[in-house]
């Protein structure tokens, strides 16, 4: 039913005007502040424009006056949904500099609480996107079991949101003895309610019409757009950076990539992104599921390889993370001193929100909304 | 391929605007090219049979304070190889040719090498800024950089 | 006229007829009040959590809050808006909803204007929701809520033709316009109900495919004219405004508010008395008398009421092509071919 017009259509006698209207800053969904610029042939939109820069906070040029441990609790606030996977790459990068090997017990918590943090994303992924659809109960079920992990976060590190718990060379603090039953429970409780979900929303005759076939993102286009996550994997793009250049533990690690097959409509539509989150909670439950059929129940100091005055030697690294939103790169440029020369963060959603002017040409308004939420941007990490 | 052979088949085909190798410790191996034919380099890059740079993971600018310097990650998908590119510019008018028709994420990323920097890509379909307010002055990830006193009537600092 | 219980007990005269309004306009304002606890409890239950819990005893004083919060309310008119249309726009809307009233029979004593056109009139009176939505829309001189108000025509319009060919459908069964009349007919328990074939020989299991299909459109329609999801397009996205009651506050917004309840109730009413037996017993005589009828009429269109509102909170809602295609594509055909069989089942009988 869905199909994506032809705009400049030869009006002739007809005198039409285009309207040019503002989606402005204070968005009634969750995305944050975002400024579109739309505008309109009717009700099919010919161009769109997207205004960022709100939730600027100078974090680059502040990195230059910290030292590098201070950096982190800046990092958390970039991606504020899922912080353990943003802390990652940074601290991965500066422990190669530094030449520090951790040892695998704190490679083992860093990734089950990553890839926790995964899932609790795309909790909050789908439950968004079915809110722009109109779908008010999936949200409130999905949050409920994201409430068990923030619980878990907060036990593990203070925090529920923001946890700066990852340091160069350890953790911040050794995790609970209730870890692994935790994790367990979290993971028995997530598996039921995607099931559910999966019949209450994404089996639904009424959300597939409004996602199948609407903003297509073809392969080649995607790639040159450089997007990356789940919006690339949903256009059929086999790249998962755990899969092909494994970090921390994720070469032990038996786990699927998902990729959209395009079943209900065209590959790299909307439902294919969703459809890829949806299977990715899965894999990532698999995956704590192994690392927790390993982990070894005494704890250890986990400072003890946290350098007292982190000064790495004069050079450079890009050290890079699957986000659950994508590639999370940090580009640190060292001078030898204690604080950063340079800290360029290649923020996933930044380059994910440069694809939106691209497909929703020809498609109604309110795809529009369909297609922002499927690209799952937030704007703490777009705006730095 | 590993950045030696590259280097060496990029040499073969643009003589001297390749200008070095680095490979050092604590630095991912680099490749210092010309300014100037930036966008055919990359052109072959992406086209280039063996090569095959199809995706730009990363634009960024570096104000070294002796002169400015714009960072390319490049990365291909299919063969799995990285590279970067740098290319240096002069510190009183940084500019250089776009990248953007060939990999349109440089779009965004030149237009926040601009707004932090000011560094001026020619081509660029929208050269604006993208972060700070349009109407904003000054490039705030210079070294020098100073805030201005007030902004349209605000007192900048507090 | 002479069945009427209000008529023995008053006879014909000012108090009569005063008592005609005042009996379903009671009604309704109670019936508001508990439907909106119930979409707040109901929404809340559907969604695993507990909803309003501190006003009253676990939150049944709620909708009075609610109420006494928007009476209280600044009654705010936009500057440039058109004065009398935009006062006057919740009022017509909720005339629409109340006029249909007149003409529904809660019981078999108690109809307050008994016509031998009932069905018609109030098809024809549920109209005038449509000229509230447009009044709203135009007067508050604001382009979204226009063109959420555009929509809103639309929608309504288009999905009363599914809604009249369901309901003459019924008068084609019944024989007669006269509500009472099509109530009588469906006396004797649930199986002589309209929704299961209405009354007649075992061979109405032929038919029970179509009424039940009749059943489900007229049930959809109905949905669709009160604006609820997956038909909430008026209200809900609309250029990511809140359409066509954007600029409305305080009282007036309690006013379309209020419509809406009651517009729920009223479609529901119509669906209970061609559908599902109106106010007769599903047990036959048992439990028949005046009293119980009204429960039982009251208890069948609450019931439809409390599945629109599980619907809203289950369903996405549909996009405005999507919502015309199903209507004008889907629906309108099969309620055609509905039709056309009971017509010859009528005739057959």
């Amino acid at each position: 039913m869905t199909e994506k017009r032809i705009i400049d259509v030869d009006y002739g006698k007809v005198e039409t005007e285009r309207m040019r209207i503002n989606m402005g800053p204070q968005h009634p969904s969750t995305h944050g502040v975002l400024r579109l610029e739309v505008e309109l042939d009717g009700e099919i939109v010919t161009e769109v424009v997207p205004h960022i820069g709100y939730l600027h906070r100078c974090f680059e040029k502040s990195c230059e006056k910290m030292s590098y441990p201070q950096v982190i609790p800046y990092i958390d606030r970039m991606d504020y949904i899922s912080s353990m996977n943003n802390e990652l790459p940074f601290v991965m990068g500066m422990e190669k500099l530094l030449g520090i090997n951790i040892p695998e017990r704190i490679d083992m918590i860093r990734v089950a609480l990553c890839e926790l943090n995964r899932i609790a994303n795309h909790q909050i992924a789908v439950a968004t996107f079915g809110l722009d659809c109109g779908a008010f109960t999936p949200f409130l079920y999905l949050f409920r079991d994201r409430e068990m992990i923030l619980n878990l976060f907060e036990a593990v590190s203070g925090g529920r949101l923001l946890y700066n718990y990852f340091w160069i060379g350890g953790l911040m603090n050794d995790v609970p003895p209730s870890f692994k039953e935790n994790c367990l429970d979290i993971i028995k409780t997530v598996r039921v309610t995607n099931e559910e979900v999966m019949r209450l929303l994404i089996g639904n005759k009424i959300f597939e019409e409004r996602t199948a076939n609407v903003g297509i993102l073809p392969a080649d286009v995607a790639v040159n757009f450089g997007v990356s996550g789940p919006v690339l994997r949903g256009s059929g793009v086999d790249y998962d950076i755990r899969r092909s250049e494994p970090y921390s533990m994720y070469d032990k690690l038996d786990f699927d990539v998902i990729i959209g097959k395009g079943e209900i409509g065209t590959l790299g539509d909307c439902f294919d992104r969703n459809i890829v989150r949806m299977r990715e909670m899965e894999e990532s439950c698999k995956i704590i599921e192994q690392i927790i059929s390993v982990f070894p129940d005494e704890s250890s100091d986990v400072r003890a390889l946290v350098p007292r005055r982190v000064k790495p030697p004069k050079g450079e690294i890009y050290s890079k993370a699957e986000n659950p939103k994508g590639e999370l790169g940090f580009y640190i440029v060292s001078d030898g001193s204690v604080n950063p020369y340079r800290m360029r963060s290649r923020a996933t959603s930044f380059v994910n929100l440069s694809v939106l002017p691209e497909i929703s040409k020809g498609y109604m308004i309110a795809d529009l909304i369909m297609i922002l939420g499927s690209l799952d941007i937030v704007l703490g990490e777009i705006d730095r | 391929m590993t950045a030696t052979e590259i280097y060496d088949k990029l040499k073969n085909e643009f003589a001297n605007d390749i200008i070095s190798l680095t490979e050092e410790a604590n630095v991912d191996p680099f490749i210092l090219v010309n300014s100037s034919r930036i966008t055919e380099i990359c052109l072959y890059l992406r086209d280039e049979a063996d090569m095959n740079f199809d995706y730009l993971v990363n634009l960024s600018g570096v104000d070294y304070k002796t002169n400015f310097t714009v960072v390319y990650h490049l990365y291909s998908l299919k063969l799995k190889h990285r590279i970067v590119l740098k290319v240096e510019l002069s510190p009183e008018k940084p500019s250089v040719t776009t990248v953007e028709k060939v990999w349109k994420t440089a779009n965004w990323h030149e237009r926040e090498a601009y707004d932090m920097f000011g560094i001026v890509f020619e081509g660029h379909p929208f050269m604006v800024r993208i972060l700070c307010p349009y109407d904003w002055e000054g490039f705030p990830l210079r070294k020098d950089y100073k805030e201005p006193e007030f902004y349209r009537g605000i007192k900048v600092a507090y | 006229m002479e069945q009427n219980f209000v008529y023995k007990l008053f006879g014909d005269g000012i108090i009569m007829y005063s008592l005609f309004v005042i009996i379903p306009l009671t009604f309704l304002l109670i019936y508001a009040l508990i439907a909106i606890l119930g979409e707040l409890k109901i929404a809340s239950w559907v969604q695993d959590r507990l909803g309003p819990m501190r006003t009253g005893w676990k939150g049944v004083l709620q909708p009075l809050a609610e109420v006494l919060k928007l009476m209280q309310k600044e009654d705010i008119v936009p500057d440039a808006a058109n004065k009398p249309l935009f006062n006057l726009a919740p009022y017509v809307m909720f005339t629409g909803a109340f006029a249909a009233f007149a003409a529904i029979p809660f019981t078999m004593n108690f109809v307050p204007a008994h016509l031998n056109i009932g069905l018609f009139y109030i098809f024809a009176v549920g109209a005038f929701a449509v000229i509230g939505i447009v009044m709203g829309g135009w007067a508050s001189n604001n382009k979204y809520s226009l063109l959420g108000a555009m929509r809103g025509v639309s929608q309504m319009v288009s999905y009363e033709i599914p809604i009249a060919l369901a309901i003459l459908s019924i008068a084609a069964l019944a024989g007669s316009l006269d509500l009472q009349e099509i109530i009588n007919q469906q006396s004797g328990g649930f199986w002589n109900w309209n929704i299961l074939g209405g009354n007649g020989s075992l061979w109405k299991v032929l038919v029970i495919p179509f009424t039940l299909a009749l059943f489900i459109i007229h049930f959809v329609g109905g949905l669709a004219e009160t604006n609820r999801i997956p038909f909430d397009i008026p209200e809900g996205e609309s250029e990511i405004v809140a359409g066509y009651h954007t600029e409305y506050s305080g009282m007036k917004f309690a006013m379309f508010f209020f419509a809406e309840y009651a517009n729920m109730f009223t479609v529901s009413a119509l669906i209970t008395i061609c559908f599902l037996g109106g106010w007769q017993s599903p047990f036959g005589d048992f439990l028949n008398q005046p009293l119980m009828q009204a429960v039982w009429f009251i208890g069948k269109s609450c019931f439809l009421v409390f599945v629109q509102i599980w619907l809203r909170w289950t369903l996405p809602r549909l996009r405005v092509d999507q919502l015309m295609y199903v209507s004008w594509k889907v629906m309108t055909p099969i309620a055609f071919f509905c039709f056309i069989a009971i017509s010859v089942w009528s005739m057959l009988r």
